[in-house]
């Protein structure tokens, strides 16, 4: 499952390939959105919930409100079920749907005028951490590399070369998460990357309401 | 009774991540974990910070509850969740959570109104509410006074206030004195050391011509912070115990009066209080002196039932159990100005067929 983008995206996976999988892009309802998605990807391929071994959710970056919508259902899941939650960089997924085997960008939309971001060498191998800046602030860090990603769209002017996946989508995040945990790799906690601070507007000293 | 419904209740309308279990009106678990302090340094809820409160507390919290229940989810007749009014980010957490359990465990999903939850939680308190039943809810998010002939289905609004709410304007009060946020704690506790009559502070919206039920507290809160200027202005010490039981006076005069005369008028003979506010001393006592000398029935829940929490949820879930009303479907959405007048919120008849599949998923 994977909420932390306009994708609200949900895919089961039996290890060897994707066996169900749904996608629908609506940025402002996930929370509506993601309950009936999983059940439609379980009823097409005849299963119930109870059969599913590992969680795999994406733990962003990305705009939070959608995002913990992924993170606390997988949480939840695992609890009920008895199962591991684990998590997967949102951008991961991106670059493994890509099949990209040349250096390039991750891009999301991380509203406010930012991306999310991060580089890969290849669909597989994330070179730096995910961060977040306005697209001017990291045009000299991408330049030359083709980009992934709603953002890479938004800021054509910083990633002129713009290329699909547009969307996150979670049969590629359980692809990539059924790969490594094939090869005994650990995958990580369920907790979200937020990358900013919350909001705090922090109230001014009592104001004087006696006029002066 | 171990026919009466088990049902765990989730609460994350605000800054409280609460998680409830009750069977009919008996209290098994109200286990609550709060980020009450993390906003103590902006001087009110901070949004943002609440909802990622509620993410890390979330399963935690409803393992706590389980565990102090002593019973297993596989046995729970259904899971109830406060779909509104609140915090959007905040309720969004509770809601999402909620769904997942009742899929996960195939039960019956109930989303309900935070306000007739408060109502409710005196059923766990007190026995069944009486029908119909005169609420008075008094929070930092709510003041009004309600009017329940069924607390599932007929929820009917007398008044509210027109400005801040109650405890909104103790926490302005206490800023004022420097006394720190939430203010209704602290203000409770220097105004029992302090003259109620000291200073005359205004009742809001108490004129004969005024709208009778509804509650204004933001004159108050001026009038307060003038006077509190003007000393310090003179140059004088400020009677910080005689201003809090002063202001606390006029707030729960207003509070009272109007409750108990909207019992009189609906020909009510149950007050019941609930809410953040109604855990003060006070309040308590100034509603029992006045409703005993109007044959009013006073029931307000101890005040850890009072404040936002699980088992309010849980309590008018196990009530919508018990009189069969229609269960939210797994679209069920966040709701952050659902009216008090929807106690619950029930799904279309077409998304049912969801919940029919879900309880063969397990444990069946
Ligand atoms: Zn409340």
């Amino acid at each position: 499952m994977d909420t932390a983008t306009p994708a609200v995206t949900v895919a089961l996976h039996d290890g060897q390939s994707v066996v169900a999988q749904s996608s629908q892009v609506d940025a402002r309802r996930h929370g509506e959105l993601l309950l009936p998605a999983v059940h439609r990807v379980l009823d097409e391929a005849g299963l119930g919930l109870d059969a599913v071994t590992d969680l795999v959710v994406g733990v962003g970056p990305g705009p939070y409100t959608g995002l913990r919508v992924g993170l606390v259902t997988a949480a939840t899941f695992g609890s009920a079920l008895g199962v591991p939650v684990h998590g997967l960089c949102t951008l991961d997924g991106l670059a493994y749907a890509s099949g990209f085997d040349e250096p390039f960008v991750v891009a999301t939309d991380a509203r406010r005028k930012e991306v999310y971001w991060a580089r890969y060498d290849d669909a597989r191998t994330r070179v730096t951490e995910p961060a977040v800046d306005r697209p001017a602030d990291i045009a000299d860090l991408v330049a030359g590399l083709p980009a992934v990603g709603a953002g890479a769209r938004l800021y054509g002017e910083v990633f002129p070369d713009a290329r699909e996946p547009e969307h996150q989508s979670a049969a590629a995040l359980a692809g990539l998460a059924a790969e490594r945990l094939a090869a005994g790799e650990t995958l990580l906690d369920p907790l979200p990357l937020y990358l900013r601070r919350p909001d705090a507007q922090v109230p001014k000293n009592y104001k004087v309401v006696t006029p002066q | 009774m171990a026919d009466e419904p088990l049902v765990l209740g989730i609460e994350t309308s605000c800054d409280e991540t609460g998680v409830g279990i009750v069977r009919g009106t008996t209290l098994l678990a109200n286990a609550v974990a709060s980020s009450v302090d993390d906003h103590a340094r902006f001087g009110g809820v901070v949004p943002e910070i609440a909802s990622r409160a509620h993410l890390e507390a979330m399963i935690p919290t409803v393992e706590r509850a389980l565990a102090e229940a002593g019973v297993s989810a596989r046995d729970l007749d259904g899971v109830a969740v406060t779909a509104g009014p609140g915090l959007a980010g905040a309720l969004l957490v509770g809601v999402s959570a909620a769904k997942a359990y009742a899929y996960a465990l195939g039960k019956p999903l109930y989303g309900v109104n935070h306000l007739a939850s408060h109502i409710c939680v005196d059923q766990l308190e007190h026995g069944p509410l009486p029908e119909p039943t005169m609420a008075l809810l008094v929070s930092g998010g709510h003041s009004s006074l309600l009017l329940a002939p069924d607390i599932t289905a007929d929820v009917r609004p007398m008044g509210a206030t027109i400005d801040d709410a109650a405890g909104e304007a103790f926490d302005k009060i206490a800023r004022v004195l420097n006394l720190g946020f939430p203010g209704g704690p602290v203000i409770d506790r220097l105004a029992r050391e302090g003259d109620p009559a000291a200073i005359a502070f205004p009742r809001g919206l108490t004129g004969p011509r005024d709208a009778a039920y509804d509650f204004s507290f933001s004159g108050l809160k001026t009038a307060v912070a003038r006077w509190v200027e003007a000393k310090r202005a003179a140059g004088e010490d400020v009677p910080v115990r005689d201003v809090a039981a002063s202001f606390q006076e006029a707030v729960v005069d207003v509070l009272t009066r109007k409750a108990v005369r909207a019992c009189k008028d609906a020909g009510v003979d149950h007050l019941m209080i609930g809410g953040g506010v109604a855990a003060n001393s006070r309040l308590r006592a100034l509603a029992e002196e006045r409703c005993e000398r109007a044959g009013i029935r006073l029931r307000v829940p101890r005040p850890g039932l009072c404040t936002d929490n699980g088992a309010m949820v849980a309590a008018l879930g196990a009530e919508m159990v018990a009189r069969n009303r229609p269960v939210s479907d797994l679209g069920l959405s966040a709701d952050s100005s659902l009216p008090v007048t929807d106690p619950h919120v029930p799904g279309d008849h077409d998304h049912d067929h969801l919940h029919e599949i879900s309880k063969g998923n397990l444990y069946s």
